[in-house]
């Protein structure tokens, strides 16, 4: 297909002076209000660079990868709701990307990447360091660019932060040939931009709102089933109204994690396969379903035909695609949470839902979150005792594996972008250099990177970038010397046959002292609560902590995969005289009951 | 710039469920660099099967209309549709399924012939309202237009004679102007 010619080329620009493509990148991303860039220079972007080295609007960081410049602009803009911005140069600049890029398209997160390419005579010459990064990333970006000429640049950059930010929001990606970033034009930013076909919906249609009020107001068994839709849109405030309004319980998915404060008496903590057994209890018994910005993700319906069965089944999104896409809903509604929830609010009643909040009630106290205590340290009871150090007042970074799932379960989540992870793409690595991009981004509550042994060691690189911009960031390692997830799964499903997941590591403390971090390190119960607090009580730039805990626990409750609530595991009862017979109590966490820990039962010390 | 369906098509269907319809998807988009690859990759990223694909330019020309024959049941084409109507560089997305249509399919078949079976093949082409395009001692091609049942039984009839080459477009459709009360 030929591109179209560019009629619409310099339209009367005031005489302005002549710019090369790299100084209308920069203005450009001014002009966006960019103020962090996370990159990695190179031969295809050194000209852009040049450009960069007198700018003092934009705080360029130098990864040490470009992987972790991904996931830094990631956490930014999870941290913040505005757009992370990547500049890395061609070839295997560039592919370093695509994992941050699929795991923001997968968890809709708004990026911008600028990628360097080779000159365009050069393109699909196998140029030295070339990849066609746009055929590359054509899936997992929600749109991206070529730029061919350097009169479209500007234009193209306006349509990229437009697209990446609105709508559902995604990765979009540019492309900018070594050539024509040293070729010169006059520099107009546009002001707006017009789509053809890209005009996001954000007002719900009122019929279908009505519609769904009126299942509401029929309901007495409901549930809030709500998902990162309603931290995208800034809905917490509109949730939260509704959910009181109603006295309809809320659970929430992992990205969904803020949007409701976990201490409030009608939360009932995550849903899915490690969900809270009374969650997944009340989704399974419910007679209404308002899911809310969430898609249905196979983590959290297990068994899409069993999943809330019984129920209707209302669904607000933004994105029409995720409607209907796994589970047929009863009422579906295009737009933006925070509006919907607004118009919803006004046309629904209180509902009569005592006997079903008792009901739940019940279910919190046969089934709270519970866990092995004693003194070889858990990771459960290092995640609680952050919650309560913190009070909820922290930003919390998680990566993938048994203490992402822990984190979601025992921290108790009370504010919305307050919890950061890779949950659709579960990409392990994630969590440090994201946590560096939320620092950037928000100075008003402590960030504090969760990772495992495993996940640490696969972006460990970014401590140097950490170290040399001082960042106050909290750096803790659960370390079990396993690929904890992977080894409960071979535990559970594959008779405990440890293929691969045992890890030799480093002296993780020293390690971390080497790059000119202060480092401390727990290894029994009674010292996890003093180190949280030294590390939390540091002021002078980053600090890391590695908890050594008991290397085989597992995460409960869980529904393996694919299938419904009647295979829930939970916790085991401690078997007397088993493993880890070690005098350890039982410790167990409800939502939306004062947390405490209470002791349930003993067992005997003779392993 | 006509596709050969062949490369798309990736499976046969499936065992008589009878929920998998055949739909025909009417695409605006427009002319972008690697604007097409965006619509042939979604088919194969989500594992959506193609029958057949043609695109060609319209009346506007920053933009062209592919037309794709595609089989799913209900949900899976809802679902075709939605995703296509997420890419930017799409102007319109139509179902023509549930409206009324018309379609057409052009089909190039060299035949072999003989002066035996050469007249018998003319006549063939005369039922069908199909042209002989070329000609040579050995072949005979002809160039059949119409729904696809039409082309798909001129095949069966030349069949007999052994085809050597054939070249389909593909159907493409346009959205009848009256529906239905005509």
């Amino acid at each position: 297909m030929s591109r179209q010619a560019h009629e619409e080329e310099s339209p009367a620009a005031p005489a302005g002076r002549l710019m090369t493509g790299a100084e209308i990148f920069v203005r450009s991303l001014i002009a966006e209000n960019v103020e962090v860039l996370f990159g990695y220079p190179g031969g295809a972007t050194i000209g852009v660079y040049d450009a960069l080295h007198d700018i003092s609007d934009i705080n360029h960081v130098l990864t040490r990868h470009e992987q972790g410049a991904t996931h830094a602009a990631e956490g930014y803009a999870k941290a913040t709701g505005k757009p992370g911005v990547v500049l890395v140069t061609s070839g295997p600049g560039a592919t370093n990307t695509v994992t941050g890029i699929a795991d923001a398209m997968m968890d809709s997160i708004p990026l911008v990447v600028f990628t360097g390419q080779v000159p365009l005579r050069l393109i699909g010459n196998d140029a030295f360091q070339e990849a066609d990064i746009v055929g590359i990333t054509r899936p997992v970006t929600k749109h991206n660019y070529l730029v061919r000429d350097v009169r479209e640049l500007a234009q193209t950059i306006k349509e990229a932060f437009y697209i990446a930010l609105s709508g559902r929001p995604g990765p979009v990606l540019i492309d900018l040939p070594k050539d024509v970033m040293a070729q010169k034009t006059t520099f107009d930013y546009p002001g707006s931009v017009t789509l053809r076909n890209y005009a996001p919906i954000l007002d719900g249609n009122l019929r279908q709102i009505r519609k769904a009020a009126e299942v509401i107001n029929a309901a007495s068994r409901p549930v809030l089933y709500v998902g990162g839709g309603a931290i995208l849109s800034n809905a917490a405030p509109e949730l939260t109204a509704l959910a009181r309004k109603l006295r309809c319980p809320v659970t929430t998915t992992l990205h969904g994690l803020g949007s409701f404060p976990e201490n409030d008496p009608l939360a009932m903590g995550m849903l899915g396969m490690h969900g809270t057994w009374y969650s997944n209890m009340a989704v399974h018994f419910c007679d209404v379903l308002i899911a809310v910005g969430a898609r249905f993700d196979d983590r959290v319906t297990g068994n899409v035909d069993a999943f809330a069965a019984e129920a209707k089944k209302i669904h607000i999104d933004i994105d029409p695609s995720a409607i209907s896409k796994n589970v047929k809903v009863d009422v579906p509604i295009v737009g933006d949470v925070k509006r919907v929830l607004a118009a919803l609010q006004d046309l629904v009643n209180p509902l009569e839902t005592k006997d079903w909040l008792r009901t739940i009630d019940a279910w919190k106290d046969e089934h709270p979150l519970r866990y092995r205590n004693g003194e070889e340290i858990r990771a459960q009871y290092v995640i609680q005792k952050l919650g309560e150090i913190t009070e909820g007042n922290a930003i919390v970074v998680t990566d993938v594996g048994q203490h992402q799932m822990w984190a979601a379960q025992f921290f108790n989540f009370a504010h919305p972008r307050t919890h950061i992870t890779s949950g659709g793409l579960g990409t392990m690595g994630f969590s440090l250099p994201a946590a560096m991009g939320a620092v950037f981004g928000r100075r008003d509550l402590p960030v504090i990177s969760i990772s495992g042994d495993g996940g640490f060691q696969m972006n460990s690189q970014e401590m140097a970038t950490i170290v040399q911009h001082r960042l106050p960031l909290k750096i803790f390692v659960i370390n079990n010397g396993f690929l904890g997830m992977v080894r409960q799964w071979q535990e559970l499903f594959w008779r405990r046959r440890y293929s691969q997941v045992e890890l030799a590591n480093p002296d993780f403390v020293r390690l971390a002292e080497a790059y000119g971090c202060t480092a401390f390190r727990a290894t029994r119960t009674s010292e996890v609560e003093d180190v949280l607090r030294k590390a939390m009580a540091h002021t002078d730039g980053p600090v890391f902590a590695e908890f050594v805990v008991a290397k085989e626990d597992n995460v409960y409750p869980m529904i393996p995969a694919g299938q419904t609530i009647n295979e829930m595991i939970d916790t085991p009862d401690p078997v007397p005289g088993g493993r880890n017979g070690s005098g350890d109590a039982i410790a167990t966490v409800e939502k939306g009951k004062a947390r405490k820990v209470s002791v349930h039962a003993h067992v005997p010390s003779n392993a | 710039m006509p596709m050969s369906q062949a490369m798309l098509n990736t499976q046969a269907p499936g065992p008589a469920d009878e929920k998998v319809k055949r739909h025909t998807i009417s695409i605006l988009v427009q002319n972008k660099f690697g604007a097409f690859n965006r619509i042939a990759g979604l088919f194969a990223a989500k594992g959506y099967n193609i029958d057949s694909l043609s695109v060609g330019p319209t009346e506007d020309e920053g933009v062209s209309r592919m037309t794709i024959v595609a089989r799913g049941d209900d949900q899976i084409i809802e679902q075709i549709t939605k995703q296509l109507n997420k890419l930017i560089d799409i102007v319109k997305v139509i179902d023509l399924t549930f409206e009324s249509f018309v379609d057409r399919e052009l089909v190039l078949v060299k035949v072999h012939s003989t002066n035996d079976t050469r007249p018998e093949i003319m006549q063939i082409a005369e039922i069908f309202r199909a042209k002989v395009v070329d000609i040579s001692p050995k072949t005979l091609t002809l160039e059949a237009t119409g729904s696809q049942q039409k082309v798909d039984a001129i095949i069966k009839m030349l069949k007999p004679f052994a085809i050597k080459e054939m070249a389909r477009t593909g159907r493409v459709a346009l959205k009848r102007e009256f529906q239905g009360e005509v």
